[in-house]
């Protein structure tokens, strides 16, 4: 297949708009090659779009469904020749997200949030995604054998339960959302600060955090710990985020890479002592990003309109719960997690919403670097993935904010700093922020970028960069990024002007992280003894099979595992 | 020697089960109740396919049965597809594709079951845990119009009452147990507090319980659904006082007067109860996967039961789309039940009208149902002689083994042998007509 003559943006590559031909061979980028060719002249074209951060699969979002038809009725698409029929707008069912996802031109959504326990349900739903690449974040941050391999201080054993985890759950990498808060959550409680000591664990959040950062970085992982604060949603909690941060800031990383990227900043930016003084302190937590390099976020903007909030952080549903006085789904998982779900509206004249929405618009716009900054809606929390063109040419388009800006609670110029700022992104940022970024974070090698050997996934768009005034015709980028003109995945052309053509499946990926076998012998001992006494099924049946996934990808990692030791 | 293997028969799948197989046949089950170990030691089943033939049930090829099976069901303008409780979610995934390509209703037995609890989630959530966390943590556990001693014989040691875990190393000891019903069940016998209601009130005293816990007990009367206001505070206070609570709730109270109105009420009750101490709820699911229908069909169609394919789009609407009301309005012209007694479980008015329909029938054994198919496809039974993913009463995926081989095929793969027959005979339809 050959692209041909495109304005291509591969700013991993250091091309920042040059007209050129593209060359794809049995799914993958090359120099030459024949085939089916591809009109883009003069049009803007990118690399598959990548999210790093999305809910897409498993136990949490079913459970958003199942509690939401309100939702469901709201995105109905019927059956066509290639596609299953789609429902839903928040809480799509499955196809729905692939067509989705791939109509807009990305490829590839990892799934930000999965127990290992509920793992095989979370495969369940990805395998049945189509079109894109994905993945699955295991969590690990108010797991009781982590947090006795911390009380301990045993990081070899925790970096074999870590690798056991991931095995375990076919996951990718490992997340913690509000570390110790899950565990004091099964007894209705939680954690308020990194120091608060989690109830009979004798361990702190930060010694949780600083443990699996330092267990990642021994097991040589691709992605870095993927950090959902404490205390997340909650006013002043930026001190909370500030503190997190720094105390990663000494740690080696393992790669080129982050140490921690930190979920949907936007919920953990906040100033004020309550909701009435409540305000917005991007500011300082841009500062901070730009004065280190230890660490990369995502945005988690937040959009008005309807939502469904969901996160392992289940002290924060039920709160969210009270607040709103909404339905509440609330799911506790034994030894691991908890979690919660609440359907949930922003409102423009809402004065904390309408801070939020900016909050979100001045990390993207303060931090200098793109590369530390991924642009996400933590979907479906902020706003479902489809609004993403919305995003972008926020980011774009100094005029476009202020014309919202006028639209909301007469407050936010005073709770904001989003008025005064006067950057507007161009297409190198935004290639950056939704391709190039998301795939070195996650440590994806053949994602995000078009070079030879990379991925043959391209996303073509009906937009003369050369042309095309951002800053003004946003209204006309906003169309052309809902839909592209062409999205082509492995080598496939899956969708053109937003009919889908083709629905192949996707691939999973995985990380496999080579330990010790003493480690893991010594592992096995506490595991043993755990499922006897503590869960409800045997170890026999706790691992995902590979049944669940038939289109997997491993990536290896681990330590250097020394040559089998004499007995 | 089969160790750790998943009982396929109720929503517990325990999952210790041990069997012995020699000469390819189940020798012995050692862990199992005495529901579980019959089923995986198996009984009396329908050994061939069979397709009615002058009102007699005559056996037939496999190939013949899902021929019949396809052309009845591209006749129809509306066929149900109903059952799903006791097959893998590998089926479900099949069937939900046929129900898409035939232009059907799918349904499960859910609607003469937890259905209600479905529309109360939709109306307030789910505060809910797995059963693992019930074991660990709960002092406090209740158990409304359900009878697990008869009905999920191994709950009570597994998972709830009489199980032990790390913040419950005493088990039953250190436990309150209240058990709400309208008769003195087993499971009663079992309880610190048995409670008797007159039939239908379930509403009126979970009201009565809610102002209790919010503290406005004054407005409720001295005596309500045959409790006196003494015992409602008494209890109301346990609940307050609980560590960590569980309300279990089954059929007596989701097919009582009130229905989803009940289980409305319930988890408001128990999304109250989390502003004073911690409290989760989880309806006892009976069928050992008629959780995963509805996680399978929530994930492809967006909604959890009763949906309706007929437009192309998914459409549900309770009481419109649902199995029994579909039937009762005679609404369908067609129906396929897979992995259920529809006739057994129905209301008579539905069942009868089953009979003025073409039935295809897909299960291991012969029931009621059986006597009014059209088609009858016998097929392997998930968890003993087919692999396959159930999900448990608390929403955990298990993967389920085959003990034995089975001469017959899975549901799956009869569900695929109809969907080529469908593909084929429309290729034919459509060669014909040109």
């Amino acid at each position: 297949m050959i692209v041909k003559g495109g304005i291509v943006y591969d700013p991993a590559n250091g091309l920042y708009g040059e007209e050129m031909d593209l060359f794809i061979d049995q799914g993958r980028m090359v120099e030459q090659a024949k085939g089916e060719e591809i009109d883009a002249r003069g049009l803007l074209v990118m690399p598959g779009g990548v999210d790093a951060h999305s809910h897409i699969a498993g136990k949490k979002v079913n459970t958003g469904r199942i509690m939401r038809p309100d939702d469901a009725r709201q995105g109905t698409e019927p059956r066509t020749a290639v596609c299953r029929p789609s429902t839903g707008y928040t809480v799509p069912n499955c196809y729905a997200m692939g067509y989705r996802y791939a109509r807009m031109g990305y490829t590839t959504a990892f799934e930000a949030a999965t127990p290992i326990l509920e793992a095989r349900h979370t495969h369940e739903e990805l395998e049945e995604i189509p079109i894109i690449d994905k993945g699955a974040l295991t969590l690990f941050g108010s797991n009781w054998q982590v947090m006795e391999c911390v009380r301990d201080k045993d990081l070899s054993k925790l970096a074999a339960y870590v690798a056991w985890g991931l095995r375990a759950a076919r996951g990718y990498g490992v997340k913690i959302v509000n570390p110790g808060g899950g565990e004091a959550w099964g007894f209705g409680a939680n954690v308020k600060g990194i120091n608060d000591p989690v109830p009979n664990f004798d361990v702190t959040p930060a010694e949780i955090i600083m443990g699996l950062a330092q267990a990642n970085e021994m097991l040589n992982l691709p992605h870095s710990i993927h950090l959902h604060f404490n205390n997340v949603g909650k006013p002043g909690n930026y001190t909370t985020a500030l503190e997190t941060l720094d105390l990663l800031k000494d740690i080696k990383p393992s790669r080129m890479r982050q140490i921690v990227h930190v979920a949907h900043m936007q919920f953990s930016a906040y100033g004020g002592t309550s909701w009435r003084d409540f305000e917005s302190k991007a500011p300082v937590i841009a500062d901070y990003f730009n004065c280190h390099n230890h660490a990369t976020m995502d945005m988690g903007q937040l959009l008005f309109g309807s939502a469904t909030t969901m996160t392992a952080d289940a002290p924060l549903e039920y709160g969210n719960a009270r607040l709103t006085h909404n339905k509440w789904s609330n799911h506790d998982i034994e030894l691991e997690e908890s979690s919660g779900v609440v359907p949930m509206v922003y409102f423009r004249k809402m004065l904390v919403n309408a801070v939020q929405w900016a909050v979100g618009l001045e990390l993207a716009l303060l931090v200098k670097d793109p590369w530390k900054v991924l642009m996400t809606t933590d979907h479906p929390n902020g706003s479902p993935f489809v609004n993403y063109p919305e995003v972008v040419t926020l980011l774009m388009s100094k005029s476009k904010r202020d014309a919202e800006m006028a639209t909301l609670h007469e407050q936010v110029p005073k709770r904001t700093v989003l008025g005064g700022i006067e950057r507007e992104l161009d297409w190198t940022d935004i290639a950056i922020m939704t391709r190039a970024a998301p795939a070195r974070i996650l440590g994806l090698e053949d994602k995000g970028h078009l070079g030879p050997g990379a991925d043959g996934d391209v996303s073509i768009y009906n937009l003369r960069p050369e042309e095309v005034d951002t800053s003004q015709d946003h209204a006309l980028v906003k169309k052309a990024l809902a839909n592209a003109k062409y999205t082509i995945k492995g080598g496939v052309l899956v969708s053109k002007e937003g009919r889908i053509l083709a629905a192949p499946p996707g691939r999973t990926f995985w990380v496999d992280a080579a330990v010790p076998q003493a480690d893991t012998d010594r592992l096995m001992i506490d595991l043993e003894e755990k499922f006897a006494k503590y869960y409800s099924i045997q170890i026999a049946n706790y691992a995902v099979q590979d049944a669940y996934l038939p289109h997997a990808k491993v990536i290896r990692a681990g330590l250097p595992v020394p040559l089998q030791e004499v007995a | 020697m089969i160790k750790d293997a998943v009982c396929s028969f109720c929503g517990c799948l325990c999952d210790d089960i041990n069997v012995e197989v020699e000469g390819g046949m189940v020798k012995r089950v050692r862990h199992a109740c005495r529901l579980g170990s019959s089923k995986i030691m198996g009984h009396g089943r329908i050994e061939s396919p069979m397709i009615r033939k002058e009102g007699k049930l005559a056996a037939a090829s496999f190939q013949e049965a899902y021929d019949r099976a396809a052309q009845i069901l591209l006749a129809a303008a509306k066929p149900l597809l109903y059952g799903w409780a006791s097959t893998s979610c590998e089926a479900a995934k099949k069937g939900i594709l046929l129900a898409e390509e035939v232009g059907g209703v799918l349904d499960s037995t859910a609607t003469v079951c937890h259905g209600p609890s479905v529309i109360g989630i939709e109306e307030k959530g789910l505060p809910g845990a797995t059963l693992g966390q019930v074991k660990n943590r709960a002092d406090t556990i209740v158990f409304w119009g359900c009878n697990p001693a008869e009905a999920h014989p191994r709950h009570s040691l597994r998972y709830s009452s009489n199980s032990c875990g790390r913040f419950t190393p005493q088990g039953r000891e250190g436990r309150k147990i209240i058990v709400v019903d309208v008769r003195e069940t087993r499971t009663a016998k079992n309880a610190d507090k048995f409670v008797r209601i007159a039939p239908g009130s379930d509403y009126e005293v979970i009201s009565a319980l809610r102002m209790l816990v919010a503290g406005k007990g004054d407005v409720v009367p001295e005596d309500v659904g045959g409790v006196s206001k003494a015992d409602l505070a008494d209890i109301a206070a346990t609940l307050k006082a609980a560590r960590f609570g569980a309300v279990f709730f089954g059929l007596g109270i989701t097919h009582s007067r009130g229905r989803y109105k009940n289980i409305d009420n319930a988890l408001s009750l128990v999304a109250e109860l989390n502003s004073h101490t911690k409290f989760v709820i989880m309806p006892m699911r009976g069928h050992y996967n008629v959780g995963g229908i509805g996680q399978v069909l929530a994930w492809s169609s967006g909604y959890p039961m009763s949906v309706d394919f007929t437009r192309g789009g998914p459409y549900f609407n309770p009481g419109e789309t649902a199995a029994c009301d579909l039937l009762a309005r005679r609404d369908v012209d067609a129906a396929l039940i897979i992995a259920a007694d529809a006739v057994s479980n129905f209301p008579r008015a539905t069942a009868e009208a089953l009979a003025d329909i073409p039935v295809i029938q897909i299960d291991p054994y012969e029931n009621p149902t059986t006597q009014l198919s059209e088609v009858v496809i016998p097929c392997a039974v998930v968890g003993v002689e087919a692999e396959g993913t159930a999900y448990r009463m608390d929403g955990l995926a298990l993967r389920l083994r085959k003990l034995v081989d089975s001469i017959l095929p899975s549901d799956e793969e009869i569900l695929v042998g109809i969907l080529e027959s469908v593909h084929k005979q429309r290729l034919l339809r459509a060669n014909e007509e040109a």
